[in-house]
């Protein structure tokens, strides 16, 4: 089976280049050997990696797939569907190289479960565990070490077939399994509200605690699919596209109006848990706003945005903690305004030597401080200050209110956020039209022209840098509050990582990126507990399929977007057609 | 008095000279050119003027002031704006965003103003708005102000920059060879441009260029470089027919032994007839 | 001159902060360093002490940092994720030493504890090489013209991907080493307390450094990689295989902190998904501190920021009685790293590229 490495590339792209070339069947079944046993890596990998065991304890359908069994299954199936993707074969050689390639991604599952059968490597492998053999075999044990591989056949078979029906057929297909999918993870956030209000006997028909119920996956399969179609024959957005301007904000307002008043009853009756998950989120889009400022904007890669968060909490700790070190007990409304402007000093006095240094030395330079920052907050040498590792206990909630209140408890710090995200949203919004943000974009993209045009790189600088860590100082004051304490154990360089890479993932400079990024990379390793320990693990890949597929983010700025949508710039620009048109 | 001067200015890069103890002057109000092979150091020197490189040796003084040990924020404040070989325009940002951005200097408006969005800041932006679409007009560019700068064609990028350049009120423009990469039509309609930039505006322009036809239609005078060194300075009719400058352009006695310098010399006798045809809208 | 007033006193302030910011560094290393000799707490052979282990510390900085420089050399990129490169080589060193310990060779003798060491090293060279030549098709490749932010955020990534893929795999655990009798004993020198494995590490150490310096200087494939790193273009019209000259640079990285990875675990004893990540950001500083591109300035680096760190905290804080100084070994690392980039981001012996110009 082995491949002899100089012909490998150029046969085994040819096909694929070519599309429609002549058949030839020699490299043929080298790609559907080669996909296979890629498949078969990956197949390993999410095993080993423990995202089917762990994700097994999760149903997407209850009773009928764990979200494990998906993950496998969405494996098998995608091996079967790359090796016969964009082959022109006759329908049954398809089928067959689908299930070819899926089988032997199989093959290595079944090899698996034979040799876990025989050695025992828990000790430092967990997840080699009875508990993946199980899921691998349908709790058959060894005796059906067999399944693996037929159901890899089967799934890349199907996935061949697949290739063969109609491109709308199978867009409708992936948008019903997408929807499934989504509406499965999210069962639970869903179903809460819903049994609070009077169509709690839906709920129950479509939503399982976890999952949803196979009533619930029929249903959602049918809406999404039908919904597909619907959009496709009749081109809602299209349609909209076209309408004159006037009507176009007669059905924005509305739909505006909507998302806002959404956006405000949210946290009430989702339940303690979704409310502190939410407020997590709304505090997460504010700091991605403040940072967007400095990595957005001036394009400042700044990896110690931890440094000032944890400047802004301990401040207001220190001002306004009844307990040990508390020093003023102020209310948290005085702290706050000082917070930030501690943390803006901060950032004045740390960005002011490193501000000259390279883009990329900068990146690391800052995590040099944030790390810093870290280590200080823990030591003893400021224990008698900050408390070192037992912290400041006894932080009072911003506004003190009856248990039973609409503020009461995480719900006022989500309040607080989203205000706080609106204010800081319009002051980038205000300063990206002013002097100073075209200032910053000009040395986002080219600091040398920037210069000679007569901005002065480190005041400009500086301002974005200061802004920035003024934002995170107003993060780390609502953190202190909603968690009610500080301790040196919350200053984590992951605080950085998250904002950062929420920024990037979502898209650079872009309001609704922010949004965006923060529910992906926070609410959803916050919701669920299994993702929690791979959070990491989807960032990391995240961020390297981000920076190849689509460096400019989910949701770019509207210049950045405009420039990828007119790409090549050979269509002739609009304003010059269609003066005479108008 | 001249408003540039330089005087015995040296570039080294490692062990190669780059610009070696150069002299040179532009008068204020005048058109001149530097020419000269590539690799001649003329674009070395226009980074010097410009604040991009330091110095090795001499002193650079504009309008009575040493500039050599400037930043090159400092130098534009001072008035000089330059264009650049390649275009470096802000690709991210529309051609009105390129020329509000190249007038940072001459606004005033603190961040605290713009976030607040007093009074004073809405006129600054009022006035500098007025004025970017003057220069768009100005470039010919009224009608594409929002587009974004990568998706203008060439010709209109060249003078997009041209525009950003003169957002700063500059009064010594340098130019990095403003014509390359067009067709005949289209430099000739850039010569008359940077003529009319002149007349207009008083702007003292220097400018770096191969196309003989314009450096001898507009330049009032013309320093050759040779391998980081003048050989060569005066009217263009004195330029071409400098022994050194044929020399230098043709080699010794061989008849070019790189392709660009063999390209040159359809060039430079191009301009015998393009001299005194180029002259004609000047004195019309 | 129209510039404002405002502008020339800031421009003041920053300078005058620049040179406190000097002041201040000098001050605290010199009164500090004065105050804790002068207190006479600790004798000579205390310092002879620190002196040995941020020797040993420094040469594995040293080989770690190696591959940040030569990748930095050759693609002007910070390979973010090469700390977890040495993290996997620990881990690969783990399994060999826990073997031979369970196979009852390892403590048989020095002999066959070094026959376990050398085995180890080897091994996790061969597994931490492969994965630094999969990080790099796969997170760095496509990206080799992309503007500099780009692939520093993959290597991000990756750095992440290799963190919790390994934890996935062996679980968010600690695994201790076996020990190693022979490592622990002291060199029968009176005097100074010189256990077997600061000798081991320190020369393993410098043999593979010489080794690597040798074929960069020396082989054909080594000068292909100085010729790309001066100059890509041109080095591939000399018709020199610039992708060859890349992955082997990137190869050899990963082989010098795989290694670095066995030393490392045999003198702290354990490993786990996290290790990779504080050595990767000191052999970081290590190579910015020596000039990054620069091999032997990899090693000066590395040798230096180890005894910093060993002696720094001692020397400079405890002369102010700070509480428990060696907690902040690790702040004056990242101090110093932060100080190079500002005021020497050429390094001892590298080349001025950290700042933006020259």
């Amino acid at each position: 089976m082995t491949v002899t490495s100089a012909g490998m590339p150029a046969t085994g792209t040819a096909p694929s280049a070519t599309g429609s070339a002549p058949a030839m069947p020699v490299s043929f079944q080298r790609r559907v050997i080669r996909t296979g046993l890629l498949g078969a890596v990956i197949a390993l990998y999410l095993c080993m990696v423990g995202i089917v065991p762990i994700f097994n304890a999760r149903p997407l359908v209850q009773g009928v797939i764990s979200l494990g069994q998906a993950a496998l299954f969405l494996s098998l199936f995608a091996t079967g569907f790359v090796a016969t993707r964009r082959v022109a074969e006759s329908s049954s050689r398809l089928i067959a190289d689908g299930a070819i390639a899926g089988g032997l991604s199989g093959v290595a599952l079944s090899a698996l479960v034979l040799v876990g059968s025989m050695v025992d490597v828990r000790a430092f492998m967990p997840n080699a565990s009875p508990v993946l053999y199980g899921i691998l075999t349908f709790n058959l044990g060894t005796v059906g070490f067999w399944i693996p591989m037929a159901l890899g056949a089967v799934l890349g078979g199907l996935a061949g077939a697949v290739g063969l029906a109609s491109p709308r057929l199978r867009r409708s297909l992936f948008v019903g399994l997408i929807s499934l999918f989504a509406l499965g993870l999210f069962a639970g956030l869903i179903r809460t509200p819903m049994l609070a209000l009077p169509v709690d006997e839906l709920a129950r028909l479509l939503f399982a605690s976890d999952g949803l119920t196979l009533i619930g996956a029929v249903v959602v399969l049918v809406l999404s699919v039908g919904l597909h179609h619907l959009q496709r024959t009749r081109r809602l957005d299209r349609q909209f596209a076209a309408l004159p301007p006037s009507q176009r904000r007669r059905i924005q307002i509305p739909l505006i109006a909507l998302a806002a008043v959404f956006v405000l009853v949210l946290p009430q009756g989702l339940g303690s848990f979704f409310a502190q998950v939410i407020a997590i989120v709304a505090l997460y889009v504010m700091m991605g706003l403040g940072l967007n400022i400095t990595l957005g904007l001036a394009g400042l890669l700044d990896l110690g945005f931890v440094a000032f968060f944890a400047v802004g909490a301990y401040t207001v700790g220190l001002l306004t903690s009844t307990a040990e070190f508390g020093i003023a007990q102020w209310p948290f409304w005085a702290a706050v305004p000082v917070a930030v402007i501690v943390a803006m000093v901060f950032g004045a006095f740390l960005g002011l030597p490193i501000l000259s240094i390279r883009g990329d030395y900068l990146a690391i330079a800052t995590m040099g401080f944030g790390e810093i920052i870290r280590i200080l907050a823990g030591s003893d040498l400021m224990k008698p200050l900050l408390g070192g590792p037992r912290g400041i206990i006894n932080i009072p909630k911003p506004i003190e209110v009856p248990p039973d209140s609409l503020l009461a408890g995480p719900n006022q710090i989500y309040y607080i956020a989203l205000i706080g995200a609106a204010l800081i949203a319009f002051v980038a919004w205000r300063l990206r039209a002013s002097r100073l943000g075209r200032a910053w974009i000009a040395i986002r993209e080219d600091e040398d022209v920037a210069e000679a045009i007569g901005i002065n790189l480190i005041q400009t600088k500086i301002l974005a840098y200061m802004l920035g860590a003024a934002f995170a100082g107003l993060g780390g004051a609502v953190f202190a509050a909603l968690v009610g304490s500080i301790f040196a154990s919350s200053i984590q360089l992951m605080v950085s990582i998250n904002v950062a890479s929420l920024i990037i993932v979502g898209g650079m400079g872009s309001i609704p990126g922010v949004i965006v990024g923060a529910i992906f990379l926070i609410g959803l390793p916050e919701l669920f507990r299994e993702f929690s320990e791979y959070r990491f693990l989807f960032y990391g890949i995240a961020l390297i399929a981000m920076m190849q597929l689509r460096p400019e983010g989910l949701l770019p700025s509207r210049i950045v977007r405009r420039e990828f949508q007119h790409g090549g710039g050979d269509e002739p620009p609009e304003s010059s057609t269609s003066p005479l048109a108008l | 008095m001249p408003l540039l001067t330089a005087t015995a200015v040296t570039k080294k890069f490692g062990g190669l000279t780059a610009v070696n103890n150069l002299d040179f002057e532009i008068e204020q109000g005048s058109i001149a050119s530097l020419i000269g092979p590539n690799g001649a150091g003329k674009t070395t020197f226009f980074n010097c003027i410009a604040g991009f490189y330091q110095i090795e040796a001499g002193q650079i003084v504009f309008d009575g002031q040493p500039i050599q040990r400037l930043r090159r924020d400092q130098i534009a404040h001072l008035g000089i704006s330059r264009t650049y070989q390649n275009i470096r325009l802000f690709a991210n940002m529309t051609a009105m965003e390129n020329i509000l951005v190249g007038q940072h200097y001459h606004l005033r408006s603190s961040w605290i103003g713009a976030v607040l969005g007093t009074k004073s800041v809405r006129e600054d932006e009022g006035r500098a708005h007025r004025e970017a679409r003057r220069l768009l007009r100005f470039v010919g560019l009224q009608n594409k102000g929002d587009l974004l700068a990568s998706n203008l064609p060439y010709g209109d990028q060249r003078r997009l920059e041209v525009a950003r350049a003169l957002a700063n009120k500059p009064r010594l423009l340098l130019l990095d060879e403003p014509t390359a990469g067009m067709n005949p039509a289209e430099s000739q309609q850039m010569t008359e441009f940077i003529r009319h930039l002149r007349d207009e505006l008083g702007t003292t322009i220097l400018l770096i260029e191969h196309e003989m036809r314009v450096v001898m239609g507009i330049s009032e005078k013309i320093t050759v470089l040779h391998y980081g060194q003048k050989i060569a300075e005066g009217t263009p009719i004195q330029i071409q027919t400098d022994p050194l400058v044929i020399e230098a352009y043709l080699g010794r006695g061989s008849a070019g032994t790189a392709g660009h310098e063999a390209t040159a010399i359809p060039a430079l006798e191009a301009t015998q007839g393009g001299a005194s045809a180029g002259s004609t809208p000047a004195s019309a | 001159m129209k510039a404002s007033l405002i502008e020339r006193l800031t421009e003041g302030a920053i300078a005058t902060f620049l040179w406190l910011l000097r002041v201040a560094v000098v001050l605290v290393v010199v009164v500090g360093s004065a105050l804790t000799i002068m207190s006479g707490r600790y004798s000579l052979e205390v310092y002879v002490g620190l002196v040995v282990s941020g020797l040993t510390l420094g040469s594995i900085y040293a080989l770690i940092a190696l591959g940040y420089t030569m990748v930095y050399g050759i693609l002007r990129m910070i390979n973010f994720a090469h700390g977890e490169i040495f993290m996997a080589g620990a881990f690969a060193g783990y399994f060999v030493v826990t073997a031979s310990d369970k196979l009852g060779f390892l403590n048989q003798g020095p002999v066959t504890a070094m026959i376990t060491i050398v085995v180890a090293i080897l091994v996790a060279v061969a597994v931490a090489t492969p994965i630094a030549l999969l990080v790099e098709k796969i997170a760095y490749r496509p990206l080799r013209n992309a503007p500099r932010l780009v692939p520093l955020i993959s290597a991000i990534g990756a750095s992440f991907v290799l963190q919790y893929t390994f934890r996935g795999f062996f679980g968010p655990g600690i695994y201790s080493y076996p020990t190693v009798d022979f490592l622990d004993q002291t060199l029968p020198i009176s005097g100074v307390i010189v256990r077997y494995v600061d000798v081991i590490v320190v020369i393993s150490a410098f043999v593979m450094m010489t080794g690597l310096y040798l074929f960069v200087m020396r082989t054909k494939l080594g000068t292909a990689i100085r010729a790309v790193s001066e100059d890509k273009d041109t080095a591939a019209l000399m018709g020199i295989d610039v992708n060859r000259a890349i992955v082997t640079t990137f190869g050899l990285g990963a082989a010098m902190a795989g290694a670095a990875g066995v030393l490392y675990a045999l003198l702290f004893r354990q490993v786990f998904f996290l290790t990779g990540f504080v050595p990767g950001i000191k052999a970081f500083t290590a190579a910015v501190l020596g000039g990054i591109g620069n091999i032997p300035g990899a090693m000066l680096g590395g040798l230096f920021l180890g005894q910093v760190e060993s002696i720094g905290p001692t020397l400079f804080l405890d002369g102010f009685n700070v509480p428990s100084p060696n907690q902040l070994k690790d702040v004056i690392a990242f101090t110093m790293l932060v100080l190079v980039l500002v005021f020497r981001p050429s390094g001892i012996l590298g080349e001025r590229i950290a700042r933006s110009r020259a």
